[in-house]
């Protein structure tokens, strides 16, 4: 396959396929984020995190419609508008879904499974009722679209390059928030020891419902930033739910860094077989691998060392 | 006097034989069994069939991954079922419609056929979109001796005489659009790309069979699972391997995110290097994918929205006088739209609703108010129909670049494509 190029063009090749797997390892980490924090730090399942992906696309497809009907000068930056408001929506759902029903089932993971499963039921049937069963179409700005050029034969897709910088500044940000912040250490010591963080003085009801919004938030955001790569339909937000919860598992549920680690295997690993081997075949042998791993280390990658 | 009483004793016994009772009754038993009778030749096997009404079945996906896709055709068909009934009807009896869900998952289609067969009895079923969902339902058709309307262009190698397919065979569909692509573009390399279930692989394997009879190459076969969403390794794959064709069945919501993709990485239809021809990419999916994503590839199908014949602008009409100006129609909906029309012409051939009478009215049925033209039914249960090249322009919409002079013979079983 590769003797009827010259070493040029194999290098381009291979610079464009690195490239399309950090761009899969972007989209990784911005799925499983939201579900690190909220899986990870608190113990909770939420199968409806896809929906509150698909509901700051949909955030994303009005205001295009806005910006396109009222403000047609504004166009180009209605994007990063978006995302804000996605963020904010995903965010205050998530904070009326923790207050209403999550919150009461904190000890039995099988309930809030089976709760959040109902919840994108819900959710998924709520879009087509408001937005029709059919994908709606979502106009990206025009600075959005195309290839950047870095050689002759290199081309590096805009949004692709867009979805990286976002990710990077999204994991920079919850880092920070996490391990550098007082309410991160808060977080952190209610997942630890909820009984003496509560007996120091710490809201861990309000510091529960924020942490949640959070997760939510930064999904809103990545469904937001997945309309310039994928469709946005009632039922999309199930595509990535699989793949959201093989990160996070696979990496170890309760580490930022093992979600960061795993998305990073993940992706490469499939990237590089889709490379070789068909999209089936790479998917199959992706999914067999982490399957092996797991069995051996069920914890994932990285463990956080507790005593229990 | 004798004589009087014996003539009104003969009346009176007359009178009482005959009475006005048993003759209301007896002239009510004749009437019955007239009608009864009559009822009887029409419907023969217990099928959901009264005087005034007759019950069909709609079983598509209006949920899931493919409900971008099956909509129209649910649309269609209460389309035409509204028309017939507004003419008259089937046999006199107002058509009534109970519409089912398959959801997108192909048990749920099984599920849902057998209780529209079983438990409505209904007298036809008008549904299905994608070969995996008919494979389910097809053993229950067979099985329970129902019939099935099938309006997707799929790959054929079947042919059952529980279904008419109102949509295209592979030959008809995919011969004509590489032969048209060679002879007027000069293509030489193709790279098969496609969705992994039953129609794409086995249209890419009549691709590449008719491709390399033709002694061109084929650089490049690749599927993903339905659903899928990174394309950007087959993409690269296909930079490298720089085909003339790309020739793509992906199905579906991966339509959107392979085209969008396509074009952010830099690959530009409307240039022609490579060419992309698809057979899958409807008026309806690109309403998802967006115009200027997809603008500038080449479709294989038998109908167009924009098709330049009086049957279709009164169709294109009603339809949107029912469902809004905005909406679309592709080549599925329109081959769903010709379903009831079909069932109607059987049956009234036939003069019944049994299920072996249509079947044995079906072939060399014409419909000449057909959209696309004109249909005829084949003995094999296909349509003869031409094929037409279409040209995806910014709007969503298809400019019809090319269309077969003949009507299409279908041929589900062709020789050397096995």
């Amino acid at each position: 396959m590769f003797s009827d190029y010259t070493s040029a063009e194999l290098i381009s090749i291979f610079a464009m396929q690195g490239f399309a797997g950090l761009i899969l390892f972007s989209v990784f980490v911005l799925m499983a984020l939201g579900l690190a924090i909220i899986f990870g730090q608190m113990g909770v399942i939420n199968m409806a995190h896809g929906e509150f992906m698909i509901l700051g696309a949909y955030v994303t497809y009005l205001i295009s419609n806005l910006f396109a009907s009222y403000l047609p000068s504004l166009f180009g930056i209605y994007f990063f508008i978006a995302m804000i408001i996605s963020f904010v929506a995903a965010g205050a759902l998530g904070a009326l879904v923790e207050w209403s029903f999550i919150r009461f089932l904190y000890q039995r993971p099988l309930d809030t499974l089976l709760a959040t499963w109902g919840l994108s039921l819900i959710l998924q049937q709520i879009y087509r009722s408001v937005f029709g069963a059919r994908e709606v179409g979502v106009t990206l700005p025009d600075w959005l679209m195309g290839s950047i050029p870095l050689t002759d034969t290199i081309e590096i897709p805009i949004n692709g390059l867009f979805v990286m910088v976002l990710t990077i500044a999204i994991a920079v940000a919850v880092y920070l928030l996490m391990y550098k912040s007082r309410w991160g250490c808060q977080v952190r010591a209610v997942v630890q020891n909820r009984p003496m963080a509560a007996a120091v003085g710490i809201n861990t009801a309000r510091i529960d419902r924020i942490t949640f919004a959070l997760g939510c938030g930064i999904a809103g955001v990545a469904g937001s930033a997945f309309t310039m790569i994928g469709s946005t339909g009632p039922t999309a937000g199930q595509l990535y739910i699989v793949d959201t919860f093989l990160v996070v598992v696979f990496g170890g549920a309760a580490s930022l860094l093992g979600t960061i680690a795993s998305a990073f295997t993940i992706s490469q690993a499939q990237s590089t077989m889709e490379f070789f081997l068909s999209g089936s075949m790479a998917k199959v042998l992706t999914l067999l691998t982490v399957v092996i791993i797991l069995m051996i280390r069920p914890q994932g990658l990285f463990a956080m060392k507790v005593r229990k | 006097m004798t004589m009087q009483l014996k003539v009104t004793q003969r009346r009176l016994a007359f009178m009482q034989t005959f009475s006005r009772r048993w003759l209301a009754k007896a002239g009510l038993a004749v009437c019955a069994g007239w009608i009864l009778g009559a009822g009887a030749e029409v419907n023969t096997t217990g099928l959901a069939v009264t005087d005034k009404e007759v019950t069909v079945g709609i079983l598509h996906s209006v949920t899931g991954t493919m409900a971008i896709s099956e909509t129209g055709s649910v649309q269609a068909e209460k389309l035409a079922i509204k028309q017939i009934n507004a003419a008259g009807g089937v046999l006199g009896r107002q058509i009534k419609f109970i519409q089912e869900d398959g959801a997108s998952d192909w048990p749920t289609f099984a599920e849902k056929s057998k209780k529209l067969l079983v438990n409505d009895k209904v007298a036809a079923v008008f549904g299905c979109w994608t070969s995996a969902s008919r494979k389910a339902v097809l053993p229950i058709f067979e099985q329970y001796n129902g019939m099935l309307y099938y309006p997707t262009f799929y790959e054929g190698l079947e042919q059952s005489p529980n279904v008419i397919y109102t949509g295209q065979e592979a030959t008809q569909q995919i011969l004509a659009g590489i032969d048209w692509v060679v002879k007027e573009k000069g293509a030489k390399t193709f790279y098969l790309l496609g969705s992994d279930y039953i129609w794409p692989r086995t249209s890419n394997k009549i691709a590449r069979k008719h491709i390399e009879k033709l002694g061109l190459k084929v650089v490049g076969e690749e599927y993903y699972p339905l659903g899928h969403t990174q394309f950007n390794s087959v993409i690269n794959k296909i930079k490298l391997t720089k085909p003339d064709v790309i020739y793509a069945i992906v199905v579906g919501g991966s339509n959107v995110a392979f085209y969008k993709q396509l074009k952010a990485a830099g690959i530009s239809l409307p240039k022609e290097k490579p060419l992309l021809l698809t057979i899958s990419v409807t008026e309806d999916e690109i309403l998802g994918i967006g115009g200027e994503n997809i603008e500038g590839a080449y479709a294989s199908m038998k109908y167009f929205q924009s098709l330049d014949n009086e049957n279709n602008k009164a169709f294109v009409e009603a339809f949107k006088a029912e469902y809004g100006k905005d909406i679309v129609i592709g080549d599925v909906t329109q081959a769903a739209y010709l379903g009831p029309w079909l069932w109607k012409a059987a049956v009234e051939k036939a003069g019944s609703f049994d299920i072996d009478k249509i079947r044995a009215a079906s072939p060399d049925i014409e419909l000449t108010t057909a959209p696309e033209g004109y249909v005829k039914i084949h003995p094999n249960h296909h349509l003869w129909s031409k094929t037409r090249i279409g040209h995806a322009l910014k709007d969503g919409q298809y400019k019809v670049v090319y269309e077969t002079e003949e009507l299409m013979e279908p041929d589900p079983f062709p020789k050397g494509y096995q």
